[in-house]
């Protein structure tokens, strides 16, 4: 009686996991039409897509995720069906050598030709087999020019005593071990482990200065007054500008990170064609300077530019000056001395 | 117990079958994946490497990581101390309120659950940032002559703690005390008692379950908080909960994350043990027969 009953209810689980399977495979149609783009939140205009759909008959069904790292974590764990992702430059080299990127076919991405110069060769993929670099900028310090009267141009500002508790840093342990490393004119990728040690020093002699660790919210803090440097990528800054015009962007002369989310089609998507013509797309040049006004991160797309309005386009915090160039590094896993890294960040936190 | 199955039969075991398998399937398969994971090795890439060490557990012998968990057991008793002591008198005044307006009252302490925990984290944010509401009204009435920095400190972690598990206190507290029979009270008036003593031999012993239960859904959780640290105190110190999240999701060191998962997890378990055992006593209304 009892094993009649398991066994019942077991069956019964079977048959609905079955059921929900072949509810799949029924609409095995509609699923070739359909295309799935994995991005972070409010990274494409709904109007794009619809243009998209409208132009090759199909549906565009976006999902988000909010960091490189859960990006890699649901691949890994096995998330299928999504067709295009866009990891930023460090993890779309990750994820090439995990095998999660398929090749792309040149000959469906011609809008790819006209990228800009320094973004033709990614040192991960110099021959652009796996990614196609779609928005780009660097890391800097914004600051309020109505507070700080001499514009600064060095790291070294974010160490001055007259704005202890008006700064806030990202709380981001690669970005911010980076800015101190380049600022002791070390390379960002150091795994020398006394660099990382004497730049721990540095940035807990900076901690008294600190008023937050923040990697999403500094453009508030900046527009609120709240501090009035803060370590970030150009985008943010650049919306804090909209509510708090005195605010300016500076990449500080020791340099700093380079980086570029790329649009990669999946090993595991099952429309690699229409993935591809979704790339292509998204780097025409109207679609790539709509996106970059509307984003405020400069397009991969150099042919993108003449569409770009010129506050944006003349926006360091945006278009990142071409002479800046030399001066910005990419950053690269580090591999084994990431717990080095680790540690230094924890004690920097628990100090 | 005194209580009894009514027809005399153990009630079926598959009434089990539910819940045991949504909790073997999602909890205790993940468990035993974590518990086996905090063995393993770390990958270049983040991966995991299959080869036993102990090098996980051991890296946590570092003095570094008993400061967090004792940073976090600090913060996590603050924030059930402070929730205790404001929920108590709450509860006991609606579990003495009439009938009719109980529902009312804890209805309006659920009503916080309506909305998600993250933006209410950030309402705090508002109320608390140096030109926020909080420093406005303050400077307003003249209470304080420059704004407080409030927001981005461990008090605002605190308050921020306290604000969004005052409720897991007030729930079982009230329960337990809508239960104390309110003759053994009027009992005690009659022979004499203090208001100290009728607080502390009657009512407090019989609402001791409630309270005890009350300290460990407001313990646990905000022991491994790790987004208000992160948005109210602006991240510049870690809760344990922070520190996994960070091995987790950032260092994709998951080989350690687990090893400290399943510390935390001893721990709490131990913790757990512990105060159920010293509920006992005086969760038995009646002496010893």
């Amino acid at each position: 009686m009892r094993v009649k009953e398991m066994i019942l209810s077991l069956g019964l689980i079977l048959l609905l996991l079955c059921g929900s399977q072949a509810c799949q495979r029924m609409s095995a149609d509609e699923e070739q039409k359909t295309l799935h783009y994995f991005t972070w939140s409010d990274y494409v205009g709904p109007e794009l897509l619809a243009e998209f759909e409208r132009r090759h008959g199909v549906k565009v069904v976006v999902d988000t995720f909010s960091s490189n790292e859960e990006l890699l974590a649901k691949l890994q764990g096995g998330a299928t069906g999504y067709d295009v992702t866009v990891p930023s430059d460090f993890m779309a080299a990750i994820m090439i050598q995990q095998g999660l990127v398929a090749e792309l076919d040149s000959a469906l991405l011609p809008n790819a030709a006209t990228l800009e110069d320094h973004l033709q060769h990614l040192p991960f993929d110099p021959i652009q087999r796996y990614a196609i670099p779609y928005l780009w900028g660097t890391v800097g310090i914004g600051y309020d020019s109505a507070v700080i009267s001499t514009p600064p141009d060095s790291w070294e500002v974010l160490w001055d005593p007259r704005y202890a508790g008006r700064i806030s840093m990202l709380n981001d342990q690669r970005e911010v071990f980076g800015a101190v490393l380049r600022s002791m004119g070390a390379s960002m990728n150091t795994k020398d482990p006394a660099l990382i040690e004497a730049a721990k020093a540095r940035l807990l002699a900076q901690k008294p200065l600190v008023k937050a660790y923040a990697s999403d919210h500094y453009d508030q803090l900046l527009a609120s007054g709240d501090v009035v440097l803060a370590h970030g990528w150009g985008g943010p800054v650049a919306r804090a500008m909209r509510d708090r015009p005195s605010i300016r962007y500076v990449v500080p002369k020791e340099g700093s990170t380079v980086w570029a989310d790329c649009l990669v089609v999946l090993q595991s998507s099952p429309r690699k064609k229409l993935a591809m013509q979704f790339i292509n797309y998204l780097l025409e040049p109207q679609v790539a300077a709509h996106t970059a006004e509307r984003l405020l991160f400069a397009s991969a797309n150099k042919a993108a530019r003449p569409f770009v309005p010129p506050h944006i386009l003349e926006n360091p915090a945006i278009y990142p000056p071409i002479d800046l160039l030399p001066r910005l590094e990419w950053m690269t896993d580090v591999g084994e001395a990431l717990r080095l890294y680790d540690r230094a960040w924890t004690e920097l936190k628990m100090q | 117990m005194k209580m009894s199955v009514p027809v005399g039969r153990a009630p079926s075991w598959w009434l089990l079958g539910p819940g045991l398998v949504w909790m073997g399937l999602l909890f205790v398969v993940p468990l035993c994946l974590m518990f086996v994971i905090s063995f393993a090795g770390r990958g270049t890439y983040g991966g995991m490497v299959w080869s036993f060490s102990l090098t996980n557990y051991l890296d946590l012998f570092h003095p570094l990581y008993a400061r967090i968990l004792g940073q976090s057991i600090l913060l996590a008793a603050g924030t059930t101390l402070l929730c205790l002591i404001m929920g108590f008198p709450l509860a006991y005044y609606i579990a003495r309120a009439a009938p009719n307006r109980q529902g009312i009252w804890l209805l309006l302490v659920m009503i916080p659950f309506w909305t998600n925990f993250l933006v209410r984290t950030y309402a705090w944010m508002f109320i608390l940032r140096t030109e926020g509401l909080l420093n406005t009204v303050l400077l307003k009435l003249g209470v304080v002559s420059s704004p407080i920095e409030l927001l981005y400190s461990n008090t605002a972690v605190l308050i921020g703690l306290v604000y969004g598990y005052l409720p897991f206190m007030v729930l079982p507290l009230y329960v337990a005390l809508e239960r104390v029979d309110r003759t053994l009270v009027e009992a005690a008036w009659d022979l004499y008692a203090t208001r100290w003593t009728v607080f502390r031999r009657i009512i407090l012993p019989l609402a001791k379950p409630g309270v005890v239960a009350g300290c460990l859904l407001v313990f646990i959780p905000s022991l491994g908080a790790f987004l208000t640290p992160d948005l109210l105190g602006g991240a510049r110190s870690m809760m344990i909960g922070n520190l996994i999240q960070h091995e987790f999701l950032v260092a994709r060191d998951w080989p350690l994350g687990a090893a400290i998962s399943c510390l935390l997890m001893l721990f709490v378990a131990g913790m757990m043990r512990w105060s159920l055992r010293a509920a006992k006593p005086l969760v038995q209304p009646e002496p010893e027969s």
